[in-house]
């Protein structure tokens, strides 16, 4: 098994732990991993992404345009912009939640995020769309999106995990107070 | 032995341990941060360690140790190397008796630095051998390495590793810690023909060092992590990629099936000669894949001119490989494609993908200042109270770079740690009409703001000194200095006041306001920008990210008049259009009830924050608020 994945989305958004989460859930099936992520200034709002390497026979931190098997996007836009690293045939899950630039917020600048959804229907056979406004009002907390989203991951097939995997690494990287909440949330877009 | 999931930098620090390193110092700076910051989580109770009030500082602390027999690391950024070059170039010439590892963090791109600075370079000019590890793995292994080799030839090193291999993760087969080696350091022996640098013991090392090197040439050759790989060559080959770090990666991950013979240079400086010599014999072309300086490329021209070889030597030089930014998957594929020709397998292409429509506008994100974070106020505080005024706002490195961001557009130069405040002073001698303004935080203030101002006190300097004080080091993950009263290694320690040194220095005007108070913020900033000569005020609130909202503002959408106005001037990340798209509505994900909207709202449709004045707490710190 071979997996090239990318988790895309805003500055603060929670992707580093998400990607932890499946680094961990890899780790715990001795499935060789390899990660590079954005660290420092573009965590302020900008835009970040992790690329995640699963399996044998990689050497390079960072996946190639047309490589990636599943893209999981925390922001319409950002899906986007990562598109290209997509291959053909490969899996996009999205949370349909924009998160609006300050330079579009003062007129700097300009985002349609519906014409984002759009543009990923029209390009992506395998799309699965997250209603992440509906997930945060069902689940009582809009700060656990990352592992919704995981739980759509999941069901694209296209992560190389199971679902009892992330279980447990939920189990190992979350704090007690909040595992019930994450279970709910790994398990939402059922 | 055990495995471990770690980030590039946590395998440095857990090599350096390995290694018996006896003290460490350093300063922070992406990407190289979190290797003091893992050797202090993890340290096994006798390793001194230090946050350094400056990369100078740090590398002297690190030689003093080294000078007794310990294991000494020292880190930085590249740019805090041109902080640390004055003790480095000097002890080069003295040279170290404990093995003693410079570990710095280069950063191509650049991602979160002002230059593309190369520190193999570096290493030739100061003449410092240089380690250059190529993964996560790796590096574990090579510092462990790195430390053996300073010590048997008495000099320091340089671990130079770039942001793919500081900050990607791997899993790593890492010592226990009952096997790390232990070092017991003799203690310093006093003789002054070896530690007391005059002209004539620089002239005699000089030739010493000289020496030394022409034979590391030959060692290194040796080095089994310089290496030429037989088994992508096939017979009768005649092409050649020589390659290093991460790239090295890159190629392999690109040659999809392509057959060159490949050579990988993990110690720069010295070059390892003989080995490249045994590379370059029967190839007619060689391609340098290389990131940042053209290191490899000149040296392979070099020794074909030295032994008379006809072999083209490419890369950067010859616009094979861009002169500059970071390498990707697919600039080291195209390049390979250009020299090998297209792939014959059907293996999958690095250069291709997605073949896609132009697709809408992409969002633009430059980074921006935090929701709620003080500077935001400081700097709205300063425009404010400056309006209609000649003015220059002189920025320095820190988040509060991000304040040059419309609608603040608050930061006209940034240069280097603590330029600002010189800049506003050689600004203010030429142009006496303008109110020069120095941003500077707090950690930057120590690091490097206290001798210039110093100067623009001395030499009769006409500016106003802003120390944007939040308590932290707050861009690379809210590590302490000397303003927070505790060090790295959890000690609670006397805090050095900046109201106090600056009066020291001599300056009568120094005010300390709460920039979340909008008025008198304003107020302050007018009286004390009258004052002649250099006066100060220092901002301090603390950091978003250390302390605990205690509230959310909130827009009652029956008071807005939808004026925009604090969307408009603030351009606060958690001020958003309401459904309407024409009222104001705050984002309570984000708000950290700051207030500053509430205050600048014309009919006060806002309410519910409030201003934080929670004490830090100090247990939190160490995890920083960079792990989101």
């Amino acid at each position: 098994m071979s997996k090239n994945i990318i988790l895309c989305g805003v500055g603060g958004q929670g992707t580093i732990l998400a990607s932890r989460l499946i680094a961990t859930a890899a780790m715990d099936r001795n499935i060789p991993i390899k990660t590079a992520e954005t660290i420092g200034m573009a965590q302020r709002g900008g835009s970040v992404f992790s690329h995640l390497r699963l399996g044998e026979g990689t050497n390079s931190p960072l996946i190639g345009k047309g490589e990636v098997d599943l893209i999981i996007g925390f922001e319409p836009g950002e899906t986007v912009r990562q598109l290209p690293f997509l291959k053909k045939g490969g899996a996009v899950v999205v949370s349909s939640r924009p998160v609006m630039p300050v330079s579009a917020m003062i007129g700097q600048s300009s985002y349609d995020a519906d014409a984002m959804i759009e543009y990923l229907k029209a390009h992506v056979e395998r799309l699965t769309i997250v209603d992440a406004d509906k997930a945060a009002e069902e689940l009582g907390s809009a700060k656990v999106l990352n592992v919704v989203l995981l739980g759509a991951a999941l069901r694209s097939g296209e992560l190389g995990l199971s679902e009892e995997d992330l279980e447990n690494a939920v189990r190992e990287k979350v704090p007690e107070k909040f595992l019930e909440l994450n279970k709910k949330a790994l398990s939402w877009s059922k | 032995m055990h495995k471990e999931f770690l980030m590039g930098n946590e395998a440095i620090a857990l090599g350096a341990l390995a290694a018996g390193v006896n003290l460490v110092s350093g300063y922070p700076g992406t990407p190289s941060t979190e290797v003091l910051e893992t050797i202090a989580k993890r340290n096994p109770g006798n390793v001194y360690v230090e946050w350094s009030i400056n990369e100078k500082a740090g590398m002297e602390v690190a030689a003093g140790a080294a000078y007794t027999g310990a294991r000494a690391l020292v880190t930085m950024k590249q740019v805090g190397l041109n902080v640390a070059s004055d003790p480095l170039m000097s002890l080069e010439y003295i040279g170290v008796k404990g093995g003693m590892v410079v570990l710095v963090a280069d950063d191509p791109g650049p991602i979160s630095s002002q230059t593309e600075q190369d520190t193999r370079t570096f290493g030739m000019f100061s003449k410092v051998p240089v380690f250059d590890p190529a993964s996560v793995a790796e590096a574990y292994e090579m510092i462990q390495e790195a430390f053996d080799f300073s010590e048997k030839y008495g000099t320091p090193v340089f671990f130079r590793a770039t942001t793919r291999v500081d900050h990607g993760y791997e899993a790593v087969e890492v010592k226990d810690p009952a096997e790390y080696y232990v070092n017991k350091p003799e203690g310093f022996v006093k003789d002054p023909s070896r530690w007391v640098i005059f002209p004539r013991l620089s002239v005699k090392n000089h030739a010493l060092i000289e020496k030394r090197n022409a034979e590391l040439k030959d060692v290194l050759s040796d080095y089994p992590r310089n290496q030429i790989l037989k088994e992508v060559e096939p017979a009768g080959c005649r092409k050649g990629i020589a390659t290093h770090g991460v790239n090295f990666m890159y190629t392999l991950d690109s040659l999809h099936g392509r057959n060159a013979r490949v050579m990988r240079v993990a110690t720069p400086f010295p070059f390892p000669e003989k080995l490249a010599l045994e590379f370059l014999e029967g190839l007619d072309e060689v391609l340098c894949v290389e990131e940042l300086d053209p290191v490899i490329e000149r040296a392979l021209t070099f020794i074909c001119g030295k032994y008379g070889l006809k072999v083209k030597i490419r890369g950067k030089l010859t616009g094979d490989i861009p002169p500059s930014g970071e390498n990707s998957m697919e600039i080291v594929g195209n390049a390979l494609t250009q020299f090998l020709g297209e792939t014959a397998g059907n293996g999958a292409q690095s250069d291709g993908g997605n073949v896609l429509p132009q697709p809408p506008a992409l969002p633009v994100r430059p980074p921006v200042l935090c929701a709620g974070c003080p500077h935001r106020a400081s700097f709205y505080a300063v425009k404010a109270a400056m309006r209609g005024k000649k003015t220059i706002y002189c920025g320095d490195i820190g988040c509060y770079t991000l304040g040059n961001a419309a609608p603040l557009d608050m930061c006209d130069t940034c240069l280097c740690m603590g330029a600002g405040i010189g800049i506003a002073q050689g600004v203010g001698h030429i142009e006496p009409d303008t109110k020069c303004f120095a941003f500077v935080g707090d950690s930057t203030f120590f690091a490097s703001g206290i001798t210039e101002t110093i100067n623009a006190f001395y030499n009769q300097a006409d500016m106003t000194l802003v120390v944007l004080d939040n308590s932290t080091t707050a861009m690379t993950g809210h590590q302490p200095h000397p303003g927070t009263g505790r060090t790295v290694m959890g000690q609670i320690v006397e805090k050095v006041s900046i109201e106090k040194v600056l009066r020291a220095i001599g300056l009568k005007v120094v005010e300390t306001v709460d920039p979340l108070d909008y008025t008198l913020s304003v107020e302050t900033v007018k009286r004390v920008a009258d004052e002649p000569g250099v006066k100060a005020i220092i901002f301090r609130s603390p950091c978003i990210a250390i302390s605990k909202p205690k509230g959310h503002s909130h827009v009652d959408p029956d008071k807005c008049i939808a004026c925009g106005k604090c969307i408009r001037e603030l351009g606060c990340p958690a001020l958003i259009l309401g459904e309407d798209g024409k009222k104001a509505k705050i984002d309570t994900s984000m708000c950290t009830g700051c207030t500053l909207c509430e205050q600048l709202c014309p009919v006060k449709a806002i309410s519910g924050g409030n201003k934080n004045d929670t004490a830090i707490p100090g247990e939190d710190l160490q995890k920083g608020g960079r792990h989101e």
